[in-house]
């Protein structure tokens, strides 16, 4: 067994989806949801709030620095990620295939250590 | 190396490896076990002949990587230990180089990855070798290899043939690696003639295994009949002082026989699978290019629309244009040339001066040889071209 972590990117610039466009992605992302805790590969998911919601901490004197924002302005973000555990690189991608999918964009897939 | 080592190394490597890969789950160890056991086997082999190569050299590099992990005697390397040790897995199993095929052509690889992996695991070609044919600098290509297994181990790409729904999808990128393989060495582009003909040799080898191993996928049918057809032409594509031969000028009598009944074989082979695919149809092209003593071009022609429907690329519109030059004469042709896209590709340039030639049109066409030499990739291929630019031949 060997545990991937799948990241949504989620693009930080341009024009939401539509109302019901939201609708339908949501809807289908509570399908693949469904069907990753049905076969037994869900470990973790879940989806997050906009970067502007962040909070960062740095090391400082021995203290934290705190920041208002995300760790790096970019293009895209972070959007929400599950974790599965599967066979081998091939299952991972099988199911990052359906993620791409349901959410319409692109996924990041990564193997822990 | 003495030279039935050096002939059982390159036959066998491939095999040895891929047997070693499944019996130990890496990829650096069954390397390392398998470069020794053919360190091994030129001192054995000169004290007392050859054995059966292939049993010889799996059997050794089981052997030896037995010795080291006892030596190193890890944990963890227990279980592997006893696998190695069970006696009957010491021999190729069908798909072991199919498996390993397939790992080297993943697509979580970039394709400047699954090169060099390809011509190291399967053809047993030296990462100086491999720099050599690819003209990339040898680090370039060790670095490349290294982050390649790194990437296999870490994020889990599998050492298996793909399942049903995956594998028309990886078979073409297999397909794809090899038939680039072949291309490097057949486009002459540049450097030591030996080795690029080594690229061609290795790709068909390749392109043989294939073929062999999945008898029923017609398009690596299609890709071994499409190789040994353009190979069977290599003698006659360039004239004697190294320029570059048109096939309409070839001397058919410099053809190889052997390869073109074989490659016609095949053609007939996928002709009755009934299931076209693009690289069939490039093998069919160049089985009536070498059918008799002249092209069928209308043949050709129905060919290409078919090519053009599977795989609608402005190169092959490019190199139906050639057929529909033959057919419906040059201007009709021209008409299609001169919608194309393909400002970087110097063959573009090459046909649209040809049809521009014989339209009679002789600046422009001197004009398009001119910016074709540009762009060539070789020495012989501009020369030829150069002399094209300022002769009316």
């Amino acid at each position: 067994m060997r545990r991937y972590l799948l990241s949504v990117i989620e693009p930080s610039v341009g024009d939401p989806p539509s109302p019901q466009e939201l609708a339908d992605i949501a809807a289908d992302v509570a399908e693949f949801d469904r069907e990753l805790r049905e076969a037994g590969v869900w470990v973790f998911s879940g989806g997050l709030f906009p970067p502007a919601t962040a909070t960062v901490l740095r090391p400082k004197d021995g203290g934290a620095l705190l920041s208002d924002g995300p760790f790096v302005e970019g293009k895209e973000h972070l959007g929400g990620f599950c974790v599965i555990d599967v066979e081998d690189l091939d299952e991972a991608l099988e199911w990052a295939g359906k993620a791409m999918r349901a959410t319409r964009l692109p996924i990041e897939v990564r193997p822990f250590r | 190396m003495s030279d039935p080592v050096e002939e059982a190394f390159r036959e066998q490597y491939g095999r040895a490896v891929a047997v070693l890969v499944r019996l130990l789950g890496d990829i650096d160890l069954a390397e390392e076990a398998v470069q020794e056991a053919f360190a091994a086997a030129v001192e054995h082999w000169a004290r007392n002949g050859p054995p059966s190569p292939a049993g010889w050299i799996i059997t050794t590099a089981r052997n030896r990587a037995v010795d080291r992990l006892r030596r190193e005697a890890k944990r963890e390397d227990r279980h592997r230990e006893a696998a190695l040790l069970f006696p009957g897995e010491a021999r190729e199993e069908p798909p072991d180089r199919l498996r390993l095929i397939f790992t080297c052509c993943h697509p979580a690889l970039s394709t400047a990855a699954q090169v060099p992996l390809t011509l190291r695991l399967l053809g047993g070609l030296s990462t100086t070798e491999i720099a050599h044919a690819l003209l990339v600098p040898e680090a370039t290509v060790a670095q490349r290899i290294v982050r390649a297994k790194q990437k296999i181990r870490d994020a889990g790409i599998p050492y298996r043939v793909p399942s049903g729904s995956q594998l028309p999808d990886r078979l073409q990128a297999v397909l794809a690696v090899i038939y680039l393989i072949f291309n490097e060495g057949y486009a002459a582009s540049s450097g030591p003639r030996l080795i690029r003909d080594d690229l061609c040799t290795e790709a068909i080898r390749l392109g043989r295994l294939l073929h062999e191993l999945l008898p029923g996928e017609p398009e690596a049918t299609g890709l071994l009949a499409l190789m040994l057809l353009t190979e069977a032409r290599r003698a006659a594509r360039t004239g004697s002082g190294g320029e570059q031969v048109l096939l309409r000028d070839q001397d058919r009598s410099r053809w190889d026989g052997g390869l073109i009944a074989e490659g016609h074989r095949l053609v007939r082979q996928c002709l009755d699978h009934g299931h076209p695919g693009p690289y069939q149809l490039q093998a069919a092209i160049n089985a009536v290019h070498t059918d008799g003593p002249s092209t069928d071009w209308p043949q050709v022609l129905r060919l290409y629309d078919q090519l053009l429907h599977l795989s609608p690329t402005p190169v092959v519109a490019l190199n139906r244009a050639v057929a529909v030059a033959e057919v419906a004469g040059p201007a009709a042709a021209l008409d299609l040339v001169e919608a194309l896209d393909l400002p970087r590709y110097h063959v573009f340039h090459v046909v649209r001066g040809d049809l521009l030639r014989r339209l009679g049109r002789e600046p422009e066409a001197r004009e398009a040889f001119r910016r074709a030499a540009d762009l060539a990739g070789n020495d012989v291929q501009r020369s030829y071209l150069q002399a094209r630019s300022s002769s009316e031949r």
